[in-house]
């Protein structure tokens, strides 16, 4: 009798336990599934437009972005691309250095309580929602580049990249770190031991070594950059332009999903153009994070 | 100051955060020579040798007293260059490090650091790698493969090119960690030549744990115990004629 209820006991512990793996097995598989959901969904509403009438041409090589002209629609995002382009090249021209040289003085030449604390504000950094960037844009860096540079407005890639490079600096400083710290002790040990003092042993031993990974953490970076939306919005001043100078307004990829999708009609040509960019966006992030993910793997491998 | 005088340790002592690893070293090192630092596992040999280039400074928590002097010059005073000290006193590691570097740029790693401003001219870095490589006996293995990663090259040649490479910076002692300790015999013997060759014109200080070893490439050993020297004397009279108790009883392999 005892043993026949101890065995039915065993059983539901059993059962308990294997709803309990599906369900954890679930959420994991549930990822993958949203991933391909929202790649299925994009180019379930660009598809109509990208094969069908779309010149490929003119959306890649042309700035004219008309989308809502009564009489000749124009959809050439070249324009828009150039946004991105300069917004981000000029963020990872401010966020490089900043952000691989905080990791080294994080991983390298600070101690203790210093590390510590530096660690905490730049994950605090991370954790600023990216509307707040905007807001910060709009009534501090455009009043201050107003004065300084004696333009009309602040609005513009200067802007939009001053935040973006901010916006980016705490995944390179971290990922950036980890791979500085995977860098086996002994280099330096070997390095100092010859005489080097901690920079040159920085500059020659551990940035050669680290490599992959520090490209990875930039390019992470990129991609944050890359992918911004609102903040960008907010800063670059809304000019469908291409840019000459980081003084002149733009606008991006994303701002301008953001911005016109919710005036179209679903199932418009416009409408469509919008998750065209959007496919776009999602090639440019998605080659860049698998660049990323290689050159990680190539550190790991070592 | 004797010029034969190459390492000398008086009151030396060393804690690791609240553990004391060295006690009271007093020892002679001299020039020229290749000693041998033997003595149980822990001992404190490491210790001391990393004392001599001041490395063990890299250790959060290393608190080191007492006087060091290299070539009659005190390696502690405050006016110490420490960049110009470990030209002159060279490391070998006990697990072979060279750098993840080419072979060519490890030889070239040191000469490169000590030539800050200077540049090295392509020629020059040239004749220093063959002339080191050479005297490691690796030359002729390597001379086709400069441009290879060092770190895939195999432990016997990695071992010697941590050697070659602190040569062409000429320094005058050469610290050796239990330097065959990851190689197999038939490299170790050959390692143990090249120690023999390079003797008398370095200062060279071995720790082994492997007695005979200490006996094959040393010419005076000093044996430690719990952090102290215990017995400092020519290698011969120590294995011979042990005066301490303990050290006969280390070398008959009662204990270690
Ligand atoms: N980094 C360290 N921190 C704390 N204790 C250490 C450290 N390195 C060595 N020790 C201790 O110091 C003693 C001497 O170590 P070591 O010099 O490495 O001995 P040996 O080389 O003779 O085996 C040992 O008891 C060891 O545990
Ligand atoms: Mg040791």
């Amino acid at each position: 009798m005892a043993k026949g209820w101890s065995k039915t006991r065993a059983q539901v512990e059993r059962a308990k336990e294997r709803v309990i793996e599906l369900a954890i097995a679930a959420c994991g598989i549930s990822a993958v599934v949203f991933v391909f959901a929202i790649i299925y969904f994009v180019f379930r509403e660009a598809a109509p437009l990208l094969f069908g009438g779309l010149d490929i041409g003119q959306f890649l090589g042309s700035p004219e972005w008309y989308p809502d002209s009564v009489s000749n629609k124009r959809y050439g995002a070249l324009a828009l691309i150039a946004g991105t382009l300069s917004v981000t090249v000029l963020a990872m021209a401010i966020a490089v250095p900043f952000g691989l040289g905080a990791a080294i003085y994080v991983s390298e030449f600070s101690h203790g309580r210093t590390k510590e604390a530096l660690k905490v504000v730049i994950e605090l950094l991370a954790g600023v929602p990216s509307v707040v960037w905007g807001f910060i844009g709009l009534v501090v860096i455009n009043p201050i580049i107003i004065d300084v540079f004696n333009t009309a407005v602040g609005l513009n890639v200067l802007n939009g990249a001053f935040l973006l490079g901010l916006m980016s600096v705490p995944i390179m400083v971290s990922i950036g770190e980890d791979a500085l710290k995977a860098v086996p002790d002994t280099y330096r040990e070997a390095a100092e031991a010859m005489g080097a003092t901690k920079w040159q042993v920085t500059w020659r031993v551990l940035l050669p070594a680290a490599r992959n990974g520090l490209l990875a953490a930039v390019l992470l970076g990129v991609g944050r950059a890359v992918g911004e939306t609102m903040a960008v919005l907010m800063a670059t001043g809304h000019a469908v332009h291409i840019p000459t100078s980081p003084l002149d307004s733009v606008r991006t990829m994303t701002a301008t999903i953001a911005a016109e999708l919710g005036e179209t009609a679903k199932g418009s040509d416009h409408y469509r153009i919008l998750f065209v960019l959007g496919a776009l966006l999602f090639a440019i992030t998605f080659v860049v994070n698998l660049v990323a993910d290689v050159a990680i793997r190539g550190v790991r491998k070592r | 100051m004797t010029a034969t005088k190459g390492i000398t340790a008086s009151r030396l002592n060393l804690w690791y955060t609240k553990f004391r690893a060295l006690t009271g070293v007093d020892l002679e090192i001299r020039h020229g020579l290749v000693t041998g630092l033997i003595g149980p596992s822990g001992c404190g040999k490491t210790t001391l040798l990393r004392c001599f280039n001041r490395i063990n400074e890299r250790i959060a928590g290393v608190r080191t007293e007492g006087k060091v002097e290299i070539l009659g010059e005190d390696i502690y005073a405050p006016s110490v260059d420490l960049v110009e000290l470990r030209r002159r006193v060279g490391m070998v590691f006990q697990r072979p490090n060279p750098l993840p570097l080419s072979v060519r740029d490890n030889v070239l790693f040191a000469l490169r650091t000590h030539r800050s401003g200077g540049s090295l001219s392509r020629s020059e870095g040239d004749l220093a790698v063959e002339a080191s490589l050479r005297e490691v006996g690796v030359w002729e293995a390597l001379r086709d493969r400069l441009d290879r990663r060092a770190t895939e090259l195999s432990l016997e040649q990695q071992q010697k090119l941590c050697i070659a490479r602190l040569l062409p910076l000429q320094p005058e002692i050469l610290l050796m960690d239990e330097p065959c300790s990851a190689l197999d015999p038939s490299a170790t013997q050959r390692v143990e030549e090249l120690i023999r060759k390079l003797r008398g014109r370095y200062t060279i200080v071995i720790v082994t744990h492997n007695m005979a070893q200490a006996r094959r490439v040393s010419d005076e050993c000093i044996f430690m115990l719990l952090g102290e020297v215990i017995e400092h004397r020519r290698t011969e009279d120590v294995f011979l004629a042990p005066q301490d108790e303990r050290t006969a009883n280390y070398i008959e392999g009662r204990f270690g």
